[in-house]
């Protein structure tokens, strides 16, 4: 009956889409004009010319090609160690039993909620004790497994991996090292591409701890670049925008090829009824 | 057989040793070590300088700069964080159709979320520029004159607070709408039968069904909230959040006493001050939800 849709909807909906949208599309516009053209009375609303002027410029302000290849190693293996990591956690807390588990568990999830940041001093002393201090291991080793792919996992697999086949294999004298990677692993290959791509997002995009840890002259992330750009007494905002174009592209990239995935797969993180 | 037994009672804990072990080394150490630290008078490279007790504590209590970062903090949740659950909830009830519900429409509602927090505050901050930004010029239309944003504690606030609107309402948007679509047929088909509009449907039917989720979204926004960093930061330069410290946050706060101070002992009591306002708030928050779950 009342299906159909009123026109005031889908002008908010347009609404809405315009708004998430502008600010990528004005990134663009400033990245791809010079300062003169800016500062006018009437600001360009359309793309110029000057896009590989500006990027040139941002490779000669920061060793960006360095940022990018950190970023990319910082968030691959953290991609990778995570999904492992978590498929194994998970599929041990959903599937296996074990003395204690529902306690451990209750600790995964107590720890997912308190904040990170809240003990980033001891963590900077801890990391230095290591010799860690200016390195990207320093950033890597914390990041190897989260507490959130873990609980997550663990949802995926009540899901997805059969208990009957896991006991199945049990009977069967399969031991659990192979029922996980026979039965679990290919069970969770659509999920383990979701959490791999929401991994990857948040390495690429964390800010705090690269900022306190890291040397920005020797060890730099793209954020940290960025903000190396952005932190000079007078702002160039055409250079810092066609920065943080850069930097944004490839994960906008990913995230079109993985989409339809993480669209569909957003809620498990949330309330399940 | 003797190695089936073993394996199947040791196993699963070095399949959730790795977890554990990288938990207690860098969670749970660094969060009691943060206690300890903020008993003594420590310097970040030099170590500890003496045993003081409460004093940290007390000089903060007793901090003015504390109490603005606090009620910055605040001010700037409550901003981002109202009318952004509220936005989310209205996009969600636009998305909650057959004819809307196309995957490329919400992989556009949640692509500000895969955005780079750092190019999202760097894009605001141009567009909210003073002389060369875009807002204003378009306020010039209106005869408004330029506004410093960074300048006054409300406009630098409602600038913060657009950037974390900008960034997070899809994706709330997203978890509202999974929520919705597990709203059972029937139960809508009912309120429409008996004649309720579509709004009536939606306050009656569908936002009690998602509440869960909607408490749930409320208690990240919370944690997230209080966290607050990266986008006053960049929108200022420093960790100092402005002349007047006037969008200076807790974290900031944290950071500027730790690391640009080296005062490691009292930015350990201000996170544990933090960590104690995350936890109140997050408990009274779940506490709530199981109350109004057990209603609903």
């Amino acid at each position: 009956m009342r299906r159909t849709s009123g026109p005031l909807a889908s002008a908010a909906l347009l609404g809405v889409l315009v708004a998430s949208l502008f600010p990528l599309y004005w990134s663009v516009v400033v990245a791809s004009h010079d300062n003169a053209a800016l500062s006018r009375r009437v600001p360009p609303l359309l793309p110029g010319a000057e896009l590989p002027a500006n990027a040139r410029e941002v490779f000669g302000a920061v060793d960006f090609w360095a940022a990018l290849g950190n970023s990319a190693a910082v968030a691959g293996i953290a991609t990778a160690s995570n999904v492992l990591l978590s498929t194994m956690a998970g599929f041990a807390f959903a599937r296996l039993r074990f003395r204690g588990r529902d306690k451990l568990f209750a600790v995964v999830v107590t720890s997912a909620m308190v904040p990170a940041q809240l003990g980033v001093v001891p963590l900077f002393e801890l990391v230095g004790d290591f010799g860690w201090y200016g390195e990207l291991t320093a950033v890597v080793v914390p990041g190897l497994v989260s507490a959130f792919s873990v609980f997550w996992m663990r949802q995926a697999c009540r899901e997805s991996v059969p208990a009957e086949l896991v006991d199945a294999a049990r009977v069967d004298g399969c031991s659990v090292a192979r029922t996980y990677w026979h039965v679990a692993l290919p069970a969770l290959r659509p999920h383990a591409v979701v959490l791999g791509m929401l991994t990857f997002l948040a390495s690429w995009n964390d800010f705090f701890w690269p900022l306190v840890v890291l040397d920005p002259h020797r060890t730099p992330t793209v954020q940290i670049a960025l903000s190396t750009l952005a932190g000079g007494y007078y702002t160039d905002h055409p250079l810092v925008l066609t920065g943080a174009v850069l930097g944004t592209l490839p994960v906008v990239l990913l995230f079109a090829l993985t989409a339809k995935r993480i669209v569909a797969g957003l809620g498990r993180g949330a309330v399940g009824r | 057989m003797l190695f089936a037994r073993w394996d199947h009672r040791i196993t699963p804990y070095l399949f959730i040793a790795p977890f554990f072990v990288l938990f207690l080394v860098f969670g749970l150490y660094p969060l009691l070590r943060t206690a300890w630290m903020s008993l003594h008078r420590w310097d970040l490279l030099d170590g500890p300088v003496a045993f003081t007790g409460a004093e940290n504590y007390t000089a903060l209590l007793a901090d003015p700069h504390f109490y603005n970062a606090l009620v910055n903090t605040l001010s700037i949740f409550v901003v981002a964080t109202v009318p952004q659950l509220l936005a989310a909830l209205g996009i969600a009830a636009l998305l909650d159709r057959p004819s809307r519900g196309s995957t490329a429409l919400r992989a556009v509602v949640l692509l500000p979320n895969v955005v780079p927090v750092v190019a999202v505050a760097l894009v605001f901050t141009q567009l909210l520029g003073r002389d060369q930004g875009l807002v204003n010029w378009a306020l010039s239309w209106f005869g408004a004159r330029p506004v410093d944003w960074q300048a006054h504690a409300w406009s630098a606030h409602l600038g913060v607070a657009i950037m974390v609107i900008w960034r997070w309402t899809g994706y709330n948007a997203l978890l509202y709408l999974a929520a919705m679509q597990t709203v059972p047929r029937q139960l809508r088909e009912a309120a429409e039968l008996d004649g309720a509009s579509r709004a009536r449907v939606f306050w009656t039917v569908t936002l009690p069904w998602i509440r869960p989720t909607v408490l749930f979204t409320a208690v990240v926004s919370t944690i997230g909230g209080l966290q607050l960093f990266a986008e006053p930061r960049l929108f200022g330069g420093t960790s100092t959040g402005g002349n007047d410290r006037q969008f200076q946050t807790l974290v900031m706060y944290l950071y500027e006493n730790g690391f640009d101070r080296f005062d490691a002992g009292y930015a350990a009591a201000v996170s544990w001050v933090l960590f104690a306002l995350c936890a109140i708030l997050a408990f009274g928050n779940a506490a709530l939800l199981r109350r109004l779950v057990r209603r609903g």
